[in-house]
């Protein structure tokens, strides 16, 4: 009996601090958050503090984050936040990478272990509200695909009645098929994978007769396929995929910040700035549109906190929206990915800037 | 006399004498049922092995690793700073060699036929092997000095006696120095420097000590106090001394978040194992322990951490710590991944130790107290040495799971060996290379494991006297 009661005042003892730490930490965090909303600058101001934007990124996504052979990261989201590191800092290497797993995305955000994500996440109403996000404008619209070899003879969904298909499990992607599938009437037999790789590997062996994921993974990948032109995509979009930058919620300069160092990415490209003649446009041009853009004229870069000619520094240093995306998926890469739904809005595309004023 | 010592050499037992083919018939072909088995499992594995060896000389395209070596063995390690993990590795081979010298200083010869063999095996290797060839002169380099340091340990460790206690503390310190030319960064505010002034300090007061005692008869009370005299005095002079003189000095500081590949991943390993072993030897104790608090605590924390899967910690670690902190603040990721590490694998050495400690008799104890120990003296002098023999096997079994368990780290976000590969796979120049990618990392890990395993062995066999 004594040893018990030793042991229930051994574990009083130890819980006391635990209890008494718990109840200041809550506080603090609290107190914390109401500052921010209230002071309007919170993460912004840290990250101009810290010289160092720290950007969440998957790391292992071809063409949108992976490590090049110089040991640098590069792709279509690495060369996001490059613009914003630009942007603040006039260096696009003035940031740190964090590689983050889907399951830690959120909150690793949320905890302010990274200022923002660059990380093909889906822009939904769940994350919108729920989880408490903010996204920036979408970089790259993506939608849900199907790959069929050439002469199976499937060329629609339709067609998939009694045959197989590959998909990766605990995706959106394979309740996207179901539910196509579902819509549509059509009795299929789904093949579900824990890793995209392995489930490449049995489409190309033949052990399903479609594979469906994102299209641009779809077309990246079916470059690494035994015979790549006898693999075709079937003119069906399954899904919409808006992926683009991500800030916390209650933050608006911060969130502000970078969803204008986004559009000017798209803006540049409108009014026909590049990386190479930004700079030569800026002095010579009479167009007040450009001169604002470029922050020449006018307040738009200081009236948000940020230096006037932000936007000139990310066009300088990364380029624009179109550079960014043939230097990562363009004709000159292993992905020749037509721009599709990712043009801008004066080709047809999706892509499109509020005015610069 | 002389008849006994002087045995004839034909009464030895008859060796015998077989033949490869004698061999064969009596162990393999030595009924129909064992040869139909041989000839089935020779046909499963030539299959096997010939799929395995057609498809590393001419399936696979080792270009993926090939052009990345350097981004394997050290991350995004910034290439102007090579120098420094070329620096390095040369003083780990050093040591190493120097250590190898003195622990075989009483081998008749150090380089006996297979030392040398697999030495030159060593060489050709670098020199053919794709992935060692573009620094074949280092590398081999790196080989001759490990020999030459074997042989002046050898020369050095049979002139001088006790030489492994120092050696110890050469891989202690050299842990410092190490660290230091990783991290770069003014001297003054590095972990080397710190223990420096530690040592130095330490060295200063125990010195005074010593000396002032040979004057007048000193109680152990005023020895003790001259020490801390003497080590508070050399340190605060060495502290501010090295702040007022205001010179920056040092190298170019290298990220914590530009560490990565190979070198994270043993870093990782090494401090972890470094750590977790005595915080785990304090908590067997601890639950053995007459002491109820001390018992409970212990008890506790094994408990809880046990009960908790690593990568639920890992991602506390990684993720969650920010949250519980002032806002802006963040603990360094690699401190909070060793941290984790430790804490994990500590509970588990603290019960593979508490089964050692269990397998040795309550008589070894009584012993000990009869002959009038205290109950340190019991411990560290009778038990643990015996206690800690028995669990080698285990300890050692936990360090590789730690080691491998740094891979869950990579999931977490660092870029370890296991980072590092799945970021160099995204690359579009590689798409599908998964398999060469890793294939590689894994004979990489292979490799450690085994030299674990294999030191364990040898210590084992070492310690096991009683047995031979």
């Amino acid at each position: 009996m004594k040893r018990w009661s030793f042991l229930a005042l051994a574990a009083a003892i130890a819980a006391l601090p635990l209890a008494s730490c718990g109840a200041p930490g809550s506080g603090d965090t609290a107190e914390g958050g109401g500052e921010e909303v209230a002071g309007g600058a919170g993460r912004l101001q840290t990250v101009l503090d810290r010289g160092e934007l720290v950007c969440g990124v998957d790391g292992g996504i071809p063409g949108f984050s992976f490590v090049d052979d110089s040991g640098a990261y590069s792709g279509l989201d690495v060369d996001t936040c490059r613009a914003v590191a630009a942007a603040l800092f006039d260096d696009p290497d003035a940031l740190e990478f964090r590689r983050l797993d889907s399951t830690e995305r959120f909150e690793a955000l949320k905890g302010g272990e990274v200022d923002m994500l660059a990380r093909n996440t889906t822009w939904t109403i769940s994350r919108d509200t729920s989880v408490g996000m903010e996204f920036a404008p979408t970089t790259f619209y993506d939608g849900q695909g199907m790959m069929v070899k050439e002469g199976s003879g499937i060329t629609s969904l339709e067609d998939f009645e009694g045959k197989s298909a590959c998909v990766e499990t605990g995706t959106t992607t394979e309740l996207n098929l179901t539910d196509q599938m579902r819509q549509r009437g059509v009795n299929f037999e789904p093949v579900v994978f824990q890793d995209a790789d392995a489930a490449y590997a049995a489409y190309d062996e033949g052990r399903c007769d479609g594979m469906t994921s994102d299209k641009s993974q779809l077309i990246a990948r079916r470059t690494t396929l035994t015979n790549p032109d006898e693999n075709v995509l079937l003119d069906v979009t399954m899904s919409k995929e808006p992926l683009g930058p991500v800030t916390t919620n209650n933050d608006s300069a911060w969130f502000d910040t970078v969803k204008w160092v986004t559009f000017a990415l798209f803006q540049a490209e409108e009014l026909g700035l590049t990386s190479e003649n930004i700079e030569q446009e800026a002095e010579s041009t009479e167009d007040p549109n450009i001169l604002r853009f470029v922050g020449a004229e006018g307040t738009l870069g200081s009236d948000m906190g940020l230096p006037n000619d932000f936007a000139e520094r990310a066009i300088r240093h990364v380029g624009n929206y179109g550079e960014i995306y043939e230097r990562n998926l363009g004709p000159e890469t292993e992905f020749d990915l037509p721009r599709g739904q990712n043009t801008l809005w004066t080709e047809g595309g999706l892509q499109y800037s509020p005015p610069f004023r | 006399m002389t008849t006994i010592s002087s045995r004839p050499a034909d009464t030895k037992p008859p060796q015998n004498q077989t033949s490869p083919l004698t061999w064969v018939r009596k162990n393999l072909f030595n009924n129909i049922f064992n040869s139909i088995l041989t000839i089935v499992l020779v046909i499963i594995i030539g299959l096997a092995l010939r799929g395995l060896v057609l498809w590393i000389f001419q399936g696979a395209e080792w270009a993926v690793v090939t052009n990345n070596v350097s981004l394997f063995m050290t991350g995004l390690y910034p290439r102007d700073l090579y120098w420094r993990a070329w620096l390095m590795l040369g003083i780990v081979v050093a040591l190493a060699g120097f250590t190898w010298g003195v622990v075989g200083r009483n081998l008749g010869s150090l380089f006996s036929r297979n030392v040398l063999m697999g030495l030159a095996l060593a060489a050709l290797l670098i020199m053919l092997l794709p992935i060692t060839r573009p620094n074949a002169p280092r590398l081999i380099a790196y080989e001759a000095l490990t020999v030459a340091m074997a042989w002046l340990g050898q020369q050095a460790g049979r002139k001088f006696s006790g030489l492994g206690m120092k050696l110890s503390i050469g891989w202690f310190a050299s842990y410092f120095v190490l660290l230091y030319l990783l991290a770069g960064g003014d001297v003054r505010a590095s972990v080397l420097y710190f223990v420096g002034m530690i040592a130095v300090s330490a060295i200063a007061g125990w010195q005074l000590a010593a000396r002032v005692s040979l004057l007048p008869k000193l109680g152990l009370f005023e020895k003790i106090l001259l020490f801390l005299v003497g080590f508070i005095a050399t340190y605060l002079v060495l502290w501010y001394g090295s702040w007022l003189l205001g010179v920056e000095v040092g190298l170019d500081r290298a990220s914590t978040s530009k560490w990565g590949g190979l070198m994270l991943t043993l870093l990782l390993a090494i401090t972890g194992i470094a750590l977790c072993f005595p915080v785990g030897l304090l908590m067997a104790l601890g639950r053995r322990s007459q002491l109820p608090i001390v018992r409970g605590l212990s008890i506790a924390y094994i408990e809880l951490i046990r009960g908790v899967p690593l990568i639920s910690i890992l991602f506390m670690g990684q993720v969650m710590i920010p949250l519980f902190l002032p806002e802006g603040t963040r603990p360094d990721r690699i401190v909070r991944a060793i941290v984790g590490l430790t804490i994990f694998s500590s509970a588990y050495l603290a019960e593979n130790v508490r089964a050692g400690l269990q397998s040795i008799p309550r008589g070894q104890t009584e012993a000990a107290q009869s002959l009038g120990l205290n109950t340190p003296l019991t411990m560290s002098l009778i038990v643990l040495p015996q206690a800690l023999k028995v669990a080698i096997p285990a300890i050692v079994g936990q360090f590789i799971s730690l080691f491998q368990d740094t891979t869950l780290l990579g999931i977490v976000g660092l870029v370890e060996l296991l980072g590092i590969t799945q970021s160099i796979l995204a690359n579009p120049s590689y798409l599908g290379d998964y398999a060469e990618g890793y294939a590689f990392i894994a004979a990489i890990y292979w490799v450690f494991c085994y030299a674990m395993t294999y030191g364990s062995r040898r210590l084992e066999t070492s310690l096991n006297n009683e047995l031979r």
